[in-house]
């Protein structure tokens, strides 16, 4: 079709493009563009007036320019100009330099908001068409603003004509994604929604887009879709390639059509309706057939086109994670994808698959495919796939193959792709420790990917190696056997090194009975490589030097001749000289009872999530487990530890945020404070690690001391008085803040300060005696009512029961989260006062919110998550009167105070707020999101909670709303 | 939804960018740049999918010219490889065999039939009989005299691979 010869060429735009194409250099190519602009500009303002042909020429030169990547800071005007123009092509240029090149400009957006008005209102379809089409591009504020109400009429209006409803549904999608609160369906929504049973196959094309994303948003209003999606879906599966003509692609009817309705149906829980239901399942059905059926056409766009409805009908399969058969007969098809000869299909097979392994119908069936996983990882071309590959066998894991995925993984490693190792590291790490039954397998498969790929390995790997072998006495003389040889090799990894002077240090002694690995042996070995290791791992190694003087008494002089010598005692690095002149001190003037108690072997670690699995989350490479898996590992992995060490204290020990890893491993704190040089620099809950460390070193005695949350009272008999009716008050006091005064009357004041990380917090209780006289009998009782008990644990010890006139006394309590709640603890207090028994409940505030962790994230993310989060019963809503004044800077301080991370530029109206964070307990972490929406003219919020646990969506919208 | 779609020369010229979210320009050049090198630096055989950021790139090769397509993480990679085959087509049966320099002359047609088939990153219109119908539509209402056959340069400006798209041309070539 010579079309171009009925279009509207223009010459000059013609030559200068050619021009331009002909310039030898950049430099030729912008003196050209300088000289055309220069040109440009020049009969911009010249006297005479242009005509619409020679302003069109020239916008669209200025679009050509700045298409090639120049800025363009005129000729604005003049496209506006031109959007008024009765001749089609000046309007479309016109609306098409304002597509691309609209800038805030108040005055011009005015300007240009006008233009489209009149094209709105001109009822000619293609000029409507392209108003819309330039709203939809732009889709700026001021656009929503000035058309938001207007367009979702002009899409149902009966005589609208089919093309220009097309363009006002995806317009409206569009200003709906930018602004949703100035979109409001409300009276449209159910002709809407009916937009489904359209005649035009355009029209339902465009509106099922916008139904989705409505959907999303407002899943109860739009509830009627299903229905309609499932009959439409119903029709164009069962029609016959013919039947819907031009709509047909490649012998394939409807399949952008298709893909989109198993799209909107994915964000539904399956059909209620059993008659609805019975009629999806049919159409799933017929597309899993489809896909046995001979092709139709060799064109791969045939085969594409039909993949597409099948891989989307797999996906609601997924979805619903209900329908064993169907996910079985999807599994077995992605099984046939696998080996099949397009790249493509075998990519999006693989990404498929690892969603299915995460149901618990199919993922025996996903299992069976492990040897051609295995194949692809090793010999699939391209990286993505093999990619994709590792993230399956990395889904389909479980005892079962544990073994054989992770001995391929590390084969594959040794030839792995330099992006994706650390990636695969993890994953190794993750899986040896999941579903180590025997350690020793454990220790060999984490040296192994030292071995094989020690610049991959980072901290949290070897961390982690150490916390298993510590806590794990079993291991232990295998470990350090198997370290000792390691380190053997003439050339290892810094890393090993650290790890072989971390556990020949506190284990060496379990080999040092055989000559071959005698302790001067051990001592020498590991020396041999201190001159190659960088400034940590030297300091790590004087550490087990030290503890090597009290392991074995006989290396005492060999190393403090080491610890003496120049090099050390003279390091220009403050941390090694000061280790060296320390330990050397210490080997000296420390008796050998001294010394065996500063250098004790290291207390268990406190079981604690791996802290592998959060570096995993947080790279999230491509495609990783979606996080509710790994949540699942994480729960595994947590039980599996526990199980057999038994140690859980309340306490992380080798916190991530601790700056100097090796000293923390080391426990040097504790053992510092013991020799009377503390730094002095720990916070809070650095404190509340040593001493938890230091406690479990010391006896285990002191346990008796840690009465449980209920100490039988002095007082005995009375029972305790219910909650003052204030202590909800007093309770939504502390929500944002953590310090403070809880409680005050004539006679007593309770302040608080409290701190927390991660599941676990620490509080200060101070209770002062407000009077003259003496406080007696003074008790105070935490307890956790009801469910509560099994959600939170607190320990603390009993006060003094005698409180001076004027005195304050302190209580402190250890709090661990171990699952979300939502009622709060109550502490309370008796004591006599002159006589008189007082006895006073109130609400200890510590809540939910206490334990978030705040999260970063950008737009999108936070977006797309929040899209995930769709589901009626993870959303919380409260719509409220503002009851302080809606100052932003102090909502932004209480959002903040709340413990989540506040978001800044994610809304898209400034006006909002958006937070996001995760609730550390110990059983799991709940991811929440909250956006907030102050109307100051109503003087109103709207608060929106999602998070993937129903209670703790309610139980935060509850406390946060008290806020405002 | 479709966040962007790039069309970019063998040489990494871009030919046509359209963004259906909004971003600054400085990042969409930083994105240009980033996935020309990338997408560019793939082999022949390799998938036509990789994950990009949190996104997905879907990327197709006809003759000189690549079509990339950046897409959310629920969105269908096959569809989408369709979509730039479905506007392949249409580019080719306006401009009648289209070729990397049609793309370059008349890079506002290429702009106005996207629009007519992709609006806000969504399919609009999937038939083609109704995308070409609206922009011929358009082409009767104007009424220049100054008509070009630029159908020449083709002829006179050398060193240009044609990708013509029928049957057994280059379409196949990269399928």
């Amino acid at each position: 079709m010579p079309a171009v010869s009925k279009g509207d060429g223009m010459r000059g735009l013609a030559v200068f493009i050619s021009d331009i194409r002909n310039c030898k250099s950049k430099e030729a190519e912008i003196k050209r563009i300088n000289k055309e602009l220069a040109n440009i500009r020049s009969k911009f303002k010249g006297d005479k007036a242009l005509d619409g042909y020679s302003k069109k020429k020239y916008v669209c030169k200025l679009l050509f320019i700045f298409l090639l990547g120049h800025d363009i800071d005129f000729g604005h005007m003049e496209a506006v100009n031109l959007l008024s123009s009765n001749k089609y092509t000046e309007k479309q240029i016109g609306y098409l330099f304002i597509s691309v090149l609209v800038n805030s400009n108040s005055e011009l957006i005015r300007l240009i908001n006008n233009a489209i008005k009149n094209d709105l209102a001109s009822r000619n379809p293609t000029f409507m068409c392209l108003a819309l089409h330039c709203i939809a591009n732009v889709g700026s504020r001021e656009m929503a603003e000035a058309f938001a109400g207007e367009i979702p009429r002009i899409l149902v209006a009966g005589d609208t004509m089919d093309s220009v409803k097309q363009s006002a549904a995806l317009c409206l999608l569009r200003l709906y994604k930018t602004s949703p609160d100035l979109v409001h369906m409300g009276e449209w929504t159910s002709r809407v929604v009916h937009l489904l049973n359209d005649q035009h196959m355009g029209v339902v094309t465009a509106a099922i887009s916008l139904i989705t994303c409505l959907s999303q948003k407002n899943p109860e209003e739009f509830k009627t879709c299903i229905s309609l999606a499932v009959s439409r879906l119903s029709r164009i599966v069962s029609s016959a390639s013919t039947d819907l003509q031009d709509y047909t692609y490649y012998f394939v009817p409807a399949p952008w059509l298709s893909v989109k309705l198993l799209r909107l149906l994915q964000c539904y829980p399956p059909p209620e309706d059993g008659a609805v239901k019975g009629r999806l399942v049919e159409c799933l059905e017929t597309i899993l057939n489809k896909a046995q059926e001979p092709p139709k056409s060799k064109k791969v766009q045939h085969s594409n086109a039909k993949n597409a409805i099948l891989f989307e009908a797999i996906s609601l399969i997924i979805h619903y994670d209900s329908e064993p058969n169907l996910l079985v007969r999807a599994c077995n098809q992605l099984g046939q994808f696998l080996q099949h000869r397009e790249t493509n299909l075998r990519y999006l097979a693989l990404e498929s698959m690892c969603t299915l392994a995460s149901s618990e119908f199919s993922h025996e069936a996903v299992k069976t495919h492990i040897e051609t996983v295995i194949n692809a990882l090793k010999t699939e071309r391209d990286v993505s796939v093999r990619q994709r590959a590792a993230d399956l066998l990395y889904a389909m894991c479980d005892r079962s193959n544990a073994k054989q995925i992770v001995a391929e993984m590390l084969s594959y490693l040794e030839t792995a792709d330099y992006s994706i190792r650390e990636e695969i590291v993890l994953k190794v790490a993750i899986l040896a420790e999941k579903y180590a039954v025997d350690y020793s397998w454990y220790v060999d498969t984490i040296l192994n990917l030292i071995r094989i790929a020690g610049d991959y390995v980072s901290e949290e790997v070897w961390y982690r190696v150490i916390q298993i072998v510590i806590n794990r006495d079993d291991v232990q003389g295998y470990a350090a056997k198997t370290v000792f040889e390691a380190l053997q090799a003439p050339a290892c990894h810094e890393n090993m090194v650290k790890v072989g002077g971390y556990i020949l240090g506190e284990f060496g002694n379990l080999i040092a009975g055989d000559p071959r690995s005698s302790p001067l042996v051990q001592f020498n070995l590991l020396h041999s490589k201190f001159h190659l290791c960088s400034v940590p791992t030297r300091a790590l190694l004087l550490s087990a030097y030290i503890k090597f003087i009290n392991l074995f008494p006989e290396t005492k002089s060999t190393i403090q001749e080491v610890l003496r010598s120049d090099s050390q005692i003279r390091n220009s690095d403050v941390e090694l000289q000061q280790r060296a002149v320390e330990y050397l001190k210490l080997s000296s003037i420390a008796s050998t009872d001294v010394l065996a108690t500063v250098l004790e072997e290291m207390p268990p670690f406190p079981e604690r999530e791996s802290s592998i699995l959060a570096k995993l989350k947080k790279k999230k490479g491509p495609g990783a487990v979606s996080v509710s898996e790994l949540e699942d590992g994480k729960k595994e992995a947590g039980s599996e530890i526990n199980g057999g060490g038994g140690a859980e204290s309340a306490a992380a020990a080798s916190n991530a945020s601790t700056p100097s890893p090796s000293a923390d491993l080391l426990g040097l704190r504790s053992g510092a404070a013991g020799i009377g040089s503390a730094t002095g620099a720990g916070s809070l809950l650095v404190d509340v690690f040593s001493e938890s460390g230091t406690a479990a070193t010391a006896s285990s005695g002191t346990d008796e001391n840690f009465l449980s949350s209920t100490p039988s009272s002095a007082l005995g008999s009375e029972d305790p008085a219910p909650a003052l009716p204030e202590s909800d008050e007093l309770l939504h006091k502390f929500v944002c803040k953590n310090n403070g005064v809880l409680f005050e009357n004539h006679l007593l004041q309770i302040g608080i300060k409290s701190e927390y990380r991660q599941n676990l917090g620490r509080m200060y209780l101070f209770f002062g005696n407000k009077t003259s006289m003496q406080f007696i009998g003074f008790s105070t009782t935490v307890t956790c009512p009801g469910e509560l008990q099994s959600q939170l644990n607190i320990q603390t010890k009993p006060v003094e029961p005698l409180v001076e006139g004027g005195a304050q006394v302190q209580q402190v309590l250890n709090i661990e989260c171990l699952s979300d709640f939502t009622e709060a603890p109550l502490l309370n207090i008796r004591f006599r006062y002159g006589g008189t028994l007082q006895n006073i409940t109130l609400k200890l505030p510590i809540t939910i919110n206490k334990f978030f962790q705040p999260t970063e994230m950008a737009s999108q993310d936070f977006f797309q998550r929040w899209k995930q989060l769709s589901q009626p019963q993870q959303e919380a809503q409260k719509i409220f009167k503002a009851t302080h004044p809606m100052d932003s800077e102090v909502l932004k301080g209480k959002l903040l105070g709340l413990g989540t991370a506040l978001l800044e530029n994610v809304d898209p109206n400034p006006e909002n707020f958006v937070c996001a964070g995760v609730i550390q307990t110990k059983a799991l972490q709940v991811g929440c999101l909250l956006r907030l929406e102050p109307n100051a003219q109503a003087q109103m919020y709207r608060l929106t909670l999602r998070s993937s646990k129903e209670s703790v969506s309610k139980r935060l919208c509850e406390l946060v709303a008290e806020q405002f | 939804m479709m966040q962007f779609m790039l069309l970019f020369s063998r040489q990494g010229k871009l030919r046509l960018q359209k963004w259906y979210v909004p971003l600054s320009d400085k990042e969409k050049k930083k994105i240009t740049r980033e996935l020309v090198q990338t997408v560019l630096a793939r082999k022949p055989k390799m998938c036509s999918f990789l994950e990009w950021r949190d996104l997905k790139i879907v990327y197709k090769r006809y003759a000189s010219l690549y079509f990339c397509c950046a897409i959310e993480d629920q969105d269908n990679e096959l569809i989408t490889l369709e979509i730039i085959h479905r506007y392949v087509e249409l580019l080719d049966k306006y401009f009648g065999s289209v070729c990397e320099l049609d793309i370059i002359f008349n890079f506002e047609k290429a702009y106005f039939i996207l629009d007519e088939f992709l609006l806000g990153g969504e399919a609009q219109e999937t038939s083609k009989k109704n995308v070409l119908k609206a922009i011929e539509q358009a082409d009767l209402l104007q009424e220049d005299p100054a008509v070009l056959e630029v159908k020449m340069f083709k002829i006179h400006l050398p060193g240009l691979s044609i990708f013509i798209l029928n049957d057994k041309s280059a379409l196949q070539a990269n399928g």
